[in-house]
């Protein structure tokens, strides 16, 4: 570290990026798969049909459904279907939670055509890799510490990246295939400045999501104990009045679709809250759906339930809540439509790819030096086994986790559990497998593996259920299809890499040992 | 890097280690100290001065940590945080005195 800034920063981006690199890893891979959140459960609960949207009507079929079941409840939530999540989730709750408590909601989904129930099968579907990406299956709020202390991380060693790498645009444009290490850092850079705004963004967004938990100093600095008051005045929520306990009807609610519309310019419904249904007093809660790309923090518009007189509506946020409601939307995607949200997916992957090649070429650097002696010490083969089972174990797993879904029988208790079981069980095996073989062959038998698991996917699912590829294609349901079809197409590509690797071990064991020595010190003053 | 720290003196290591502290834990506390300036002194109400105030504390955290790795040595690494935080500590102090929060 004596030596000039650069060297400095170069010396930071090593090491944060060698530490972190695997958390983060996986954190940008289940980001990146979070954004088909809605898509995969979909898959994972086929038995939910995917219907024409029709809010008006679906809305009409939830309140009779509600008003026959759940006519005494002290509230109602309606979660209306959208192009991406084909469910019309009614919920209700009997008596009023304890203050500070949520309460217990009785939940169903229905048709959203017929209004009938519909039973998916147990499963937490594209939830889970929302849930990991951030809680990283750890208790609260350790979960979401760790994530965001990794999103600071990132963004350092993005930054000192950017810093090291003094040709940004000359080397873009140089990509040195088939050269081994050399090829692996062109591809790192590649990556990296590619989607440099997308990294950007992502990282310093995903920082002011949770900044009120990791940063409150200001808070308590200006509000003292009065930490509440600082949530009431950021998210204004709308009073609703108490029971008036005079019976009378809840009058139709469809047409509050088109009133709250209005307000919003347009803007759709995705959620009813209908407090105190059935007394004088009820309310209906309208909240917007996420479809801007600037996120605003509950924002709805509330009736009167029995009238339709409308209550109010919350303001429109001032600009230091809009930037960070920007941020937030930007980087949950609520607002993409098919085209951009692919285009965000592949965002992810290339940071994902970042992150691996980075941990590869850290590795690699490293074992050209004792590339003639055959004996790897500790500290090397410790991340050489980190390496596999984060990446090559991650996308095994995953595989699994789609296959236990199909697979684990439909009226087994704890379901959704077992599911996310195998996920790690999975994993775990893949970290037992990295362990007891040697680097290379660990990697070709975990990439074959995930290769061979992921295009089963689409064979299981022709075999287990009535959606397979024939049938979705010719229904024209793209989500279902196109389920199948990113799941053969990454098969295929992990056996590609798997190829790969396979040849790369043919070649280097008879390469001149002489050859590899002279590159090894070319590459520690280039790459450094 | 690593074959080499091995046989790195054991003052490179601390010197390391206590960089790698005052990145942490001093950046941390400059970044807070900073957020709770802006907040007391950006002529907004006081939830917006507040959420300003977290967004950009993040960009200083970020300096700070650079900053640490950058210096010449473990001690002006310190140095270099624990100055800015006596003048925004004294700073966000004077905008309490004056009775602005």
């Amino acid at each position: 570290m004596k030596e000039g800034f650069r060297q400095a920063m170069a010396w930071l981006h090593t090491w944060v990026g060698l530490v972190f690199g695997w958390l983060l890893f996986a954190i940008f891979l289940t980001g990146t798969l979070a954004y088909f959140n809605d898509e995969t459960t979909h898959w994972m609960q086929p038995e939910i049909p995917s219907r024409p949207l029709n809010a008006e009507a679906s809305l009409t079929l939830a309140q009779n459904y509600l008003q026959q079941h759940a006519a005494g409840a002290s509230r109602w939530l309606i979660d209306l279907p959208d192009a991406r999540d084909p469910g019309l989730t009614v919920r209700w709750q009997q008596s009023p939670g304890k203050p500070g408590e949520r309460g217990r909601f009785e939940s169903k989904t229905l048709d959203a055509q017929t209004g009938s129930e519909v039973q998916g099968r147990e499963s937490m579907g594209g939830e889970f890799f929302y849930r990991f990406h951030f809680q990283l299956q750890m208790p609260y709020p350790w979960g979401r510490w760790l994530a965001t202390i990794a999103a600071m991380v990132m963004f350092v060693a993005l930054i000192t990246g950017i810093i090291t790498h003094k040709k940004i645009f000359k080397d873009f444009f140089t990509f040195r295939p088939r050269k081994g290490q050399r090829s692996w850092l062109d591809g790192h850079n590649a990556v990296g400045v590619l989607v440099l705004p997308f990294h950007l963004m992502i990282t310093y967004s995903s920082l002011v999501i949770f900044m009120s938990m990791v940063m409150p100093a200001s808070i308590l600095a200006s509000y003292g104990s009065d930490v509440n008051k600082f949530y009431d005045e950021v998210f204004p929520a709308s009073n609703t009045p108490e029971r008036a306990n005079i019976a009378q009807a809840l009058a139709p609610m469809a047409p509050l679709l088109a009133k709250a519309s209005e307000q919003w310019s347009g803007g759709h419904t995705a959620r009813l809250s209908v407090n105190n249904p059935g007394d004088a007093n009820a309310t209906v809660v309208l909240s917007r759906a996420g479809d801007g790309v600037v996120h605003d923090f509950g924002r709805a518009v509330t009736f009167n339930g029995v009238s339709g007189q409308m209550l109010g509506s919350t303001p429109n946020q001032p600009m230091a809540m809009a930037v960070g409601g920007a941020f937030y939307g930007l980087h949950m995607g609520h607002f993409a439509g098919p085209v951009l949200r692919w285009l965000y997916f592949i965002c992810g992957l290339a940071g994902t790819a970042m992150i691996g090649t980075g941990l590869v070429i850290w590795l690699g650097k490293r074992q050209l030096k004792h590339a003639k002696s055959g004996v790897m010490p500790f500290e090397l083969r410790l991340v050489e086994v980190l390496n596999i089972a984060s990446m090559a174990g991650l996308v095994t797993a995953i595989a699994v986790f789609f296959l236990a879904n199909r697979l684990l029988p439909t009226g087994l208790a704890g379901r959704a559990d077992w599911e996310v079981n195998a996920f790690f069980i999975a994993w775990g095996l893949s970290v037992v497998h990295a362990l007891s073989r040697p680097g290379r062959k660990a990697w070709i038998e975990q990439l074959a593996c995930g290769a061979l698991l992921f295009t089963a996917v689409p064979v299981i699912n022709a075999l287990t259920t009535p959606w397979n590829l024939a049938a979705t294609l010719t229904q024209g349901d793209w989500t279902l299809a196109g389920f199948d079809l990113t799941c053969f197409a990454t098969g295929v590509f992990l056996a590609w890499a798997a190829w790969k690797m396979q040849r790369a071990a043919s070649t280097v064991s008879v390469k001149n040992p002489r050859r590899e020595k002279a590159r090894a010190i070319t590459l520690e003053q280039g790459a450094n | 890097m690593k074959a080499k720290l091995a046989t790195l003196p054991m003052s490179y290591r601390l010197a390391v280690t206590s960089r790698v502290l005052a990145a942490v834990f001093g950046g941390y506390l400059v970044a807070a100290l900073a957020s709770v300036t802006l907040t007391m002194w950006l002529p907004l109400n006081r939830a917006e001065a507040v959420v300003t105030g977290m967004t950009v504390s993040f960009l200083v955290y970020l300096v700070a940590v650079l900053w640490c790795f950058a210096c010449r040595t473990a001690w002006s690494a310190w140095v270099g945080l624990l100055v800015p935080s006596v003048i925004l500590a004294t700073i966000s102090g004077a905008a309490r005195g004056l009775g602005f929060a």
